[in-house]
């Protein structure tokens, strides 16, 4: 009978900058299990939410991620927008879309940088991260910083586009086209990389529904789902542009994918600024209260569908604010797409669906003394349907029965 | 030329110390070729020195439970057979009749030493990802060394000679259709040897953090990088000696100026490898070597018999 060994990818490992800890079963070189442990970086973000104002928890969620700056604060207005019925000046809808793609750019950059440096290509990623710096330096100039913008706010944006801006930020897209078409025939072409990431972690498209994955992950898998089409917002049902959708579900269709968004993005930045330098008016509608009701919001994050829900109870702080991640979708799909493949492979496919873990983290209760886990998903999930069903109860609310046995 | 005594030849030159100075700076022109490949500034020229130097006044640790004899000699092993090697082959440039019958044998064996001392040092590393490197490093030295064996032999069934010097004499291989086939396979071989990109799966940053060399620390890993920039050095000095008429020493500036020149070309060639390509896995590195690789090497043999 094989022995299976462990293999560690974390906590603290050169793959990822995050903590996290991916135990890979292996017999030889083949992967025949995996556990995922996340809780390294809980901040208690919803809760600290609490104690906010409705102004300063968009600053709040901003610093969710480094990454995905933008949309966390695109959600958390909209939820508040939802809430409150704000409407947002239409200047601010155009602001909003370009701020987001301009992210969304820099994002898939960062992410083809370091697929690049996974498989040992330094090269690419090297040259990658080179040209995202001009779009960082747009960011600085439209905003102010590089990678928190500080843009969002309820009602609205804090900051205007200015009309002398505009030519440099043309520029710097005219810039991009030419690199993003070398990457793109550099993955159509290169033998190698498709040896590499050609059939290597396929995610079915069952199994991107079974595991409610989202985002490009979902999108290679031929699943044609993106908030920004099916829930217009922002300045996305006012401008043209396509979904990326691509079939086999392996990794290198969910680079293509990505590759082919950032085209689309830089599209939509270019209609934007067509639209910005036309349209007026203010950038915010300056609400000054929030009615108590609770509202949604979602926006197309780079890695997926982000989600706030902001419930107010007419003070000047949301009473209940939850958050969900894209990458609290997609990184369980690492279990279909692993297992099966071989150690050297498993590292570009935890990577595919580019995990963001600050995101996704929930808690971890240790026993300090021993630093054993003493909470496990199982345990978790208890709690919570204990929970639902507590408040059920004093609602008199209908719902199906959770079954809590299935939790021991 | 006179000859310094045998000891002083394989402590300093052309041995250990000459070796490494000329692999250091070897390392050096990859990192600066490498960094300006990838649009970067690149490491001052005495960076690979100060490396080694800091390393050598560092800690040594010693995992617990490692076998910790096997673990600190693994690298002295390597070091030892990398500037052996050296010492034979420049010898054979330097000296009339200082070779010895079957020395392009002792030199194919002493090539594989640092890869040995690799796979040895990381067994005795008790480490989950040192083990799974050192597996990777011995799949790769099974896979390259059936090709580069072949490769040589091209060479040595056209000059029927056993003995580096004799080569040497021949005309150089890589003018004749059978040479250059042999070379380019050996030039491939040459890169996993060094396990660089596309064939650095066995210490892969990204996959094992190192893999073979995780645990090694201080002076056994300043030796390690010591070893892996002499051979960068000496292996395309070998190639040169056995496929490019060598380098020639003693017969005016010119012909030694063309030798080194043909090193540094094998040398860039081998950067300019490592920095368009990804890693392949293991099984394809394999599949490549046994597939492709010794069937061209096979080839070139062929074409010897065939006169060309």
């Amino acid at each position: 009978m094989p022995r299976t060994a462990i293999i560690p990818i974390g906590p603290y490992h050169p793959l990822q900058e995050e903590p996290e800890f991916f135990k890979l079963h292996v017999e030889g070189e083949t992967v025949v299990g995996l556990d995922i442990e996340l809780g390294y970086n809980h901040r208690g973000i919803e809760k600290l939410s609490e104690s906010k104002t409705f102004e300063q928890t968009v600053f709040l969620v901003e610093r969710i991620c480094g990454i995905c700056s933008t949309s966390h604060p695109i959600a958390c207005v909209q939820a508040i927008e939802d809430a409150g019925n704000i409407a947002v000046p239409e200047r601010a809808l155009y602001i909003r879309s370009l701020i987001g793609e301009l992210e969304r750019l820099h994002s898939h950059l960062l992410w083809l940088g370091l697929a690049g440096h996974f498989l040992g290509f330094n090269t690419v990623w090297m040259w990658v991260w080179r040209y995202r710096e001009d779009l960082l330096d747009i960011m600085e100039l439209l905003t102010g910083n590089r990678n928190h913008y500080a843009m969002m706010k309820p009602g609205g944006v804090r900051r205007d586009i200015r009309r002398e801006d505009i030519p440099a930020v043309r520029k710097m897209l005219d810039g991009l086209k030419g690199p993003l078409a070398l990457f793109r025939d550099a993955v159509a072409e290169d033998p190698v990389i498709h040896a590499r990431l050609k059939d290597v972690g396929v995610l079915t498209r069952q199994e991107v529904i079974d595991y409610c994955a989202l985002g490009p992950t979902a999108r290679a898998s031929g699943v044609a789902i993106d908030v920004r089409r099916d829930h217009p917002h922002a300045a996305y049902g006012l401008v043209e542009w396509d979904v990326c959708v691509e079939h086999n579900g392996d990794v290198f269709d969910k680079a293509v994918v990505r590759i082919r968004e950032m085209f689309e993005s830089v599209r939509i930045v270019a209609q934007c600024l067509d639209r910005l330098e036309v349209v007026g008016g203010p950038i915010d509608s300056n609400p000054k209260e929030i009615p108590p009701g609770e509202g949604i919001g979602h926006y197309e994050a780079p890695r997926g569908e982000v989600f706030h829900y902001v419930r107010s109870d007419g003070g000047n702080r949301p009473a209940r604010h939850k958050v969900r991640a894209p990458s609290y979708m997609n990184v369980p799909t690492d279990r279909a797409a692993v297992l099966g493949g071989s150690v050297s492979d498993a590292t570009i496919v935890l990577a595919a669906v580019d995990p963001c873990y600050c995101c996704t983290e929930r808690m971890a209760a240790l026993d300090a003394s021993t630093g054993r886990r003493l909470m496990g998903a199982k345990e978790l999930l208890r709690l919570s349907w204990e929970k639902t069903e507590r408040l059920k109860r004093e609602l008199g609310a209908e719902g199906p029965k959770l079954d809590l046995a299935r939790t021991e | 030329m006179e000859m310094l005594p045998l000891t002083l030849q394989v402590l300093v030159f052309p041995g250990l110390l000459f070796a490494a100075a000329a692999g250091l700076v070897t390392s050096w022109v990859d990192r600066m070729v490498t960094a300006r490949v990838q649009m970067r500034v690149g490491p001052p020229f005495l960076q690979p020195f100060y490396d080694v130097v800091k390393l050598m006044i560092k800690e040594t640790c010693v995992p617990a439970g490692g076998a910790r004899a096997l673990f600190l000699a693994a690298p002295l092993a390597g070091l030892a057979g990398a500037a052996l090697a050296s010492t034979i082959i420049w010898r054979a440039f330097l000296a009339r009749g200082s070779g010895f019958s079957g020395d392009v044998i002792v030199l194919l064996y002493l090539l594989t030493l640092p890869a040995l001392a690799v796979i040895l040092g990381s067994f005795a590393s008790r480490n989950p990802l040192a083990s799974l490197g050192g597996s990777r490093e011995m799949k790769l030295l099974l896979a390259y060394e059936l090709p580069f064996v072949l490769a040589v032999l091209a060479v040595v069934a056209r000059t029927g000679a056993l003995r580096l010097e004799e080569i040497l004499a021949a005309p150089a291989a890589a003018t004749r259709p059978s040479g250059i086939i042999a070379l380019v396979v050996a030039v491939l071989c040459m890169q996993a040897k060094l396990t660089l990109v596309p064939f650095d799966a066995p210490e892969a940053e990204t996959e094992l953090s190192g893999g073979a060399y995780i645990e090694y620390s201080g002076p056994p890993l300043a030796v390690f990088k010591l070893t892996r920039a002499m051979m960068l050095f000496t292996m395309p000095v070998f190639l040169v000696a056995v496929f490019g008429g060598g380098i020639r020493l003693g017969d005016g500036v010119l012909p030694a100026v063309a030798g080194v020149l043909k090193v540094v070309g094998l040398v860039v060639a081998t950067i300019l490898i490592r920095n368009t390509a990804p890693r392949v896995r293991i099984d394809q590195a394999v599949r490549f070597f046994w597939g492709p690789a010794t069937l061209a090497a096979l080839v070139a043999t062929g074409l010897v018999f065939v006169g060309l």
